[in-house]
Order: C-alpha cells, then structure tokens, then sequence
C-alpha cells in the first residue's frame, strides 16, 4: 500500500463538492461544511407553505364575506372588507415569501418546520433584494405553469389546446429547474445568488463515554483488542448505540466479540459491552488522534 | 474532575454551559425577540459565537464524538447567520433603499430603460397605425374582455361617457387596490419571464404598447385624441414608467443569463440580480401611486387640463427622483 498522507484535522465527511456537501469557510477561517437542502426537502417545505397559503386565503375570504354580509353590499365597511380581502390576497401570494425570508431566520414556516434556511451564496449579507427577487420568480416558476394547466384544460380549440400543452411544457423547464443542477438551485436562487442551507437545531445528546470509568474497570481489554478498528466503525458504534436498537446491538456486539475474541462473563449485557468498547475504542483513537494520527478506519494500518 | 478519563470529555463538561447560553441567545434572537435582548446579551452573542467556533476546531482535531461535533456545527451555523447576517433596522433599510438603492439600481438600468421604453412607444406607435388604417385591427390588438365595449363599433357618447364616468363615485379605494394588485402582479409577472433571454418580457412590453396605440386611435378618429390623452397620462406616466422599469430589470438579467461576458453565469445572474431586484420593489411602489392616481385621482379629477397637468407633473418627478444627480451618497 502506498503512503497516504493523513492529518490529523482531514475531515471525516466526503470531500467538498460531492453530494450536498458544500465547503463554506467563515470569516474565522473554519469550514462549516454547509449542507445544501435536497430537492425533496424543497419541494416538501413548499408544499407546507402552500397548505398554509391556502388556509390563509379561505379564512381570509370567510372573514370578508362575513363582513359584507353584515355591513351589507354598499355600505362603507363593506368597501373596506373588499379592500382588505384584494390586498390580503395578494400579500399572500406576492408577499408570503419575501416577508418571512426578510426575518433573522430567513425561513418561511415550511422551511423552518423542515430546518432550512436561506444564504447568500457568497456567504455574504443576505440583502432584502436578493429575497425579492428569488421570489419574485417564483411567478414563472409555480403560477404561469399554473396558468398554462389551467388553459390546456380549459381550451376547447385543438389548436389552443396544443399551444397550451407547448407552453405547459416550455414552463415546466423553470419548476423542474432544481432538478437539473448539482446546488440545488431554482431559477430565483440562481438570478437572486442564493441557496438553501440546512440549519437545524440540534439537540446535545448525552455523551455515551460519559461512566466510561466504571465501565473501563470491569472490562478490561487489551491493546490487541482496542486496535482493532478505526474512527469509521467507531462512529457506526456511535449510531448503533444511539438508536438502542435491541436486534442490531446484539448483532454488532457479536461481530466485535468474533473479531477481537472476547470472552465475556455471560452475565454482561450487550449494551454494557459495546459501551465500554466504545469508551475503550475512543480513548485509544482520541491519543492518537492527540499524536497526530487519525486512523480512518480498520483497513488503516499506519 | 479526576474520574474523567477523555478528555474530548473533559473538553466537553468545560465549555457545555457556554454552549448552552450561546443556544440560549440564539433561540432568543431568532425568535424576532432581538428588541428584548438587553445590550449585555447582544454584546454577548459575537463573542459566545467565537468562543464556539473555536470550540468546533477543537473539538473536530481532538474529540471522535461525532454527535458533538455535528452539534457544534449547527450551533455556529446559526451564530454565523445571525453574526454576519443584516441586523439593520426596517428604519434604515428603508431609507436606505428610498435614499440609495431605488434610485441607483433605476439608473443603473438606463439603457435597459431606453430600450424598454422604445419598444413601448414604437408598438403604440405601430398599434395606432394598424387602427388608424384599418379599424378591424382594434378587434385582434385588444381582446373582447379588455376593450369592455369601446370598440369601433361603439357609438361616440359611449366613449366620451367611459372618459368621464366616475363609476358612481362608490367604491373608488376598492377600484385603486384592485388595479394596484392586478398591474403588480403582471409587471412582476413581465420581470420573471425576463429571465427567459428576454424576449416574453418584450412581447409583454409591446402587447402594452400595441393596445395603448389602438385605443388612442379609436378615440383620435371620433375627435377625443385631447381626451383620451388627459385619461390617460393622469397615471399613464406613472404606470407606464414602471412598466418601463419592469421590463428593463427583466431585460437585465436575461440579458446577464444569455450574455454572462467575463464572468461565469452564475455570477453575472447573481449580479443582475441584485441591481434588478432593488428596482422591482420601486416598481411595486410606482404601481401603487399609479392605482391611486387611476382609481382615485381620475375619477375626481375631470378637467382634462388638469389631469395633463398632474399626469406630467409625476413624470417629472420620477425623471428627477432617478437621475438627477446628487451629492455622492457615503458608502
């Protein structure tokens, strides 16, 4: 095997650029290693907002419609309720985006529920422009696809309809734009500079080495055993043992007890075993890691 | 602390709380609550974010936690968004765009302007051509819906009525928003399609241009030409100015899209942009002063002198708001 050079900070993640991995370095010089939204999760962020758009606009016209009805047709209220309903109306379909995107989150409620949020791609200010205008292409992106169904249905001369159904056609390019490049982009994001960015709020789980000392004095392994694997398996240890999941625990456990020939008492439980392999494995992985030396995983004999 | 034999562990029990108070901050700030941080927890923020961003070069160097290190993540992601992100108030944006940003974005369009703008004036020139010539013309230029009955059929007292008509004088305000809603929504609708190398944007334009033409004809061969051009430029110079503005913001950036020049694609877009988005939010603003004028201010106003006076008189004002110079704005 040839030398593969290895520091000690490489990161663990695929390297800038592949999947939805962005390198995204901040004025402090580290990497964030920004995660781009999937298109899934965009499209799925805009359908809650759409739900939400919709009920809005029922109960907004309830609202004017109750309001007309008791003023009557011709009085000065009911003037006001139409005003009202015209210009909520269109708030709501010109003004849902922008508004919310203009708030410190920079998140509609669909995208917040989803952890998204919106970035300039230079990693600079955010402008409230640049909002604008994202979402002010949304007009060729969702309405005049829209528009171009319901005229293909509505049509009754074939010739119309044809033309409808071209246009239909010649439109969906813009909805299905995201689709066809590697940032995600819709066409607002892409004249608007910007992206969406995962930004969820994580939780701090419980550190899993936390009584690794009581663990550590009732089983002892030996340097053999500890050296076994490397930072890859340590982190699918990790995820097995938070996810508590009975079957897999007694699965993995069995590979690992096969592998560096473990004979427990047959009192121990799989989960204690695999927590204080995990304490063990990390500790030896941490000093080296303080040497200088990441190892990769099992396969990285260095 | 003895009995911690990690010390990724160690790592973490030091610096969890100030991890937790920087969260603690952040949820706050988020929240839209900025206004109830004190001025100690502002102040807070930028060195609570650093302390957790160096916290994160640590802990990807020595810890093997990878749920730590992905919380660290996002804990500096939302602190870098809220550090670096704009904090200016509404105030200042505001004055801003009506001090800097509207005016400069108009004026750094002026050639898309001028373009936009001839292609209005030469399709209502080429639409009152068309009618003038051959009134049959007015029935494909201006569909059945949008003409609402002036059309060379309709008798001279009708037209003359529709100039002067003030819908009753019931319902004007419900009359100025709805105009004001429906010309926003197709000039936004005109500056989207721009990015289509912008020839749907063109079409609209001279569509706008092609019905203007025609019913100025319509009304010039029953001898209402004064007329018609006093109903008209009360908001006429307004509208149509946005409508000007619309279309070169979207010829902007299509024009950007086809033609990227030294720069990439993405980049020239990104640029065109920015200038384009700051002059369609003034047009948005234009179209309501416009609704105003339309549904409010013709129907009040029926002195044809009057109304050139008014329809000019904003003219020059926007013409004086985007380009006259001024004093160089501090950067």
């Amino acid at each position: 095997m040839t030398a593969v050079p290895v520091t000690p900070a490489a990161p663990p993640t695929p390297p800038p650029g592949a999947g939805l991995n962005r390198r995204f370095v901040i004025p402090e010089g580290v990497d964030l290693r920004l995660q781009l939204a999937s298109a899934g999760e965009r499209a799925g962020a805009f359908l809650i907002d759409l739900v939400i758009i919709f009920l809005s606009l029922i109960a907004l016209t309830l609202v004017a419609i109750a309001a007309v009805g008791a003023m009557g047709v011709k009085g000065e209220g009911s003037e006001m309720a139409q005003m009202i309903w015209i210009l909520g109306a269109f708030l709501l379909r010109s003004g849902y985006f922008t508004l919310f995107e203009l708030t410190p989150r920079a998140a509609t409620p669909g995208k917040r529920l989803l952890g998204l949020r919106v970035a300039a791609r230079d990693g600079g200010r955010l402008g409230g422009e640049a909002i604008f205008v994202r979402n002010a292409l949304r007009e060729i992106e969702v309405f005049l696809p829209l528009t171009l169904l319901g005229a293909s249905s509505a049509a009754g001369d074939p010739v119309d309809k044809t033309l409808a159904l071209l246009g239909l056609i010649w439109s969906g390019v813009f909805l299905l734009f995201p689709l066809f490049n590697r940032d995600r982009l819709r066409v607002g994001d892409l004249v608007a500079g910007t992206w969406v960015v995962k930004a969820p709020r994580q939780r701090l789980a419980i550190d899993l080495a936390e009584d690794a000392p009581q663990r550590l004095a009732r089983f002892a392994f030996t340097a053999d055993q500890v050296d076994a694997y490397g930072v890859k398996e340590l982190q699918v240890l990790e995820d097995v043992l938070r996810r508590r999941d009975k079957k897999i625990l007694t699965a993995v456990a069995e590979r690992i007890r096969t592998k560096i020939g473990w004979r427990g008492e047959d009192i121990e439980t799989d989960a204690d075993f695999l927590t204080a392999y995990y304490a063990a494995l990390r500790a030896r992985l941490e000093n080296r890691l303080l040497f200088g030396h990441r190892r990769r995983d099992k396969f990285d004999k260095a | 602390m003895n009995d911690l034999q990690l010390k990724s562990q160690r790592f973490r029990v030091e610096r969890e709380a100030d991890w937790r108070r920087l969260e603690a901050l952040l949820a706050k700030a988020e929240g839209g609550r900025v206004r109830r941080l004190t001025d100690e927890e502002l102040l807070e923020i930028p060195v609570r974010y650093r302390a957790a961003v160096s916290s994160l070069s640590v802990a990807r160097a020595t810890s093997l936690d990878a749920s730590l290190i992905a919380y660290l993540e996002g804990l500096v992601t939302r602190g870098y968004f809220f550090v670096y992100g704009a904090r200016t108030n509404l105030a200042d944006r505001l004055k801003r765009f009506f001090r800097e940003d509207w005016p400069g974005a108009v004026r750094g369009l002026w050639r898309e302007c001028l373009a936009a703008g001839a292609i209005l004036i030469l399709s209502a020139v080429a639409g009152y051509v068309l009618v003038t010539a051959d009134p049959d013309w007015f029935g494909s230029i201006m569909p059945g819906e949008m003409a609402q009955g002036r059309d060379p059929t309709a008798s001279t007292a009708f037209l003359k009525q529709i100039l002067y008509d003030d819908h009753g004088r019931k319902g004007l305000s419900v009359f100025a928003t709805f105009l004001f809603t429906h010309n926003a929504q197709v000039s936004i609708l005109a500056f989207a399609l721009g990015f289509a190398f912008c020839v749907p944007t063109a079409l609209l334009v001279a569509e706008t241009g092609l019905s203007l033409g025609a019913l100025v004809a319509l009304y010039a061969s029953r001898g209402l030409g004064p007329q018609i051009g006093g109903w008209l430029i009360i908001h006429g110079t307004t509208e149509l100015f946005a409508c000007v503005i619309g279309g070169a913001a979207g010829f902007r950036i299509g024009w950007a899209v086809a033609f990227p020049g030294d720069r990439t694609r993405l980049d020239a877009a990104a640029a065109a942009g920015r200038t384009a988005g700051a002059a369609m939010a003034g047009v948005v603003i234009m179209l309501i002063v416009a609704g105003i004028l339309e549904g409010v201010g013709r129907q009040t106003i029926k002195l044809d002198w009057a109304r050139y006076a008014v329809g000019a008189s904003m003219l020059a004002f926007w013409l004086g708001y985007f380009f006259l110079p001024r004093g160089r704005a501090p950067t």
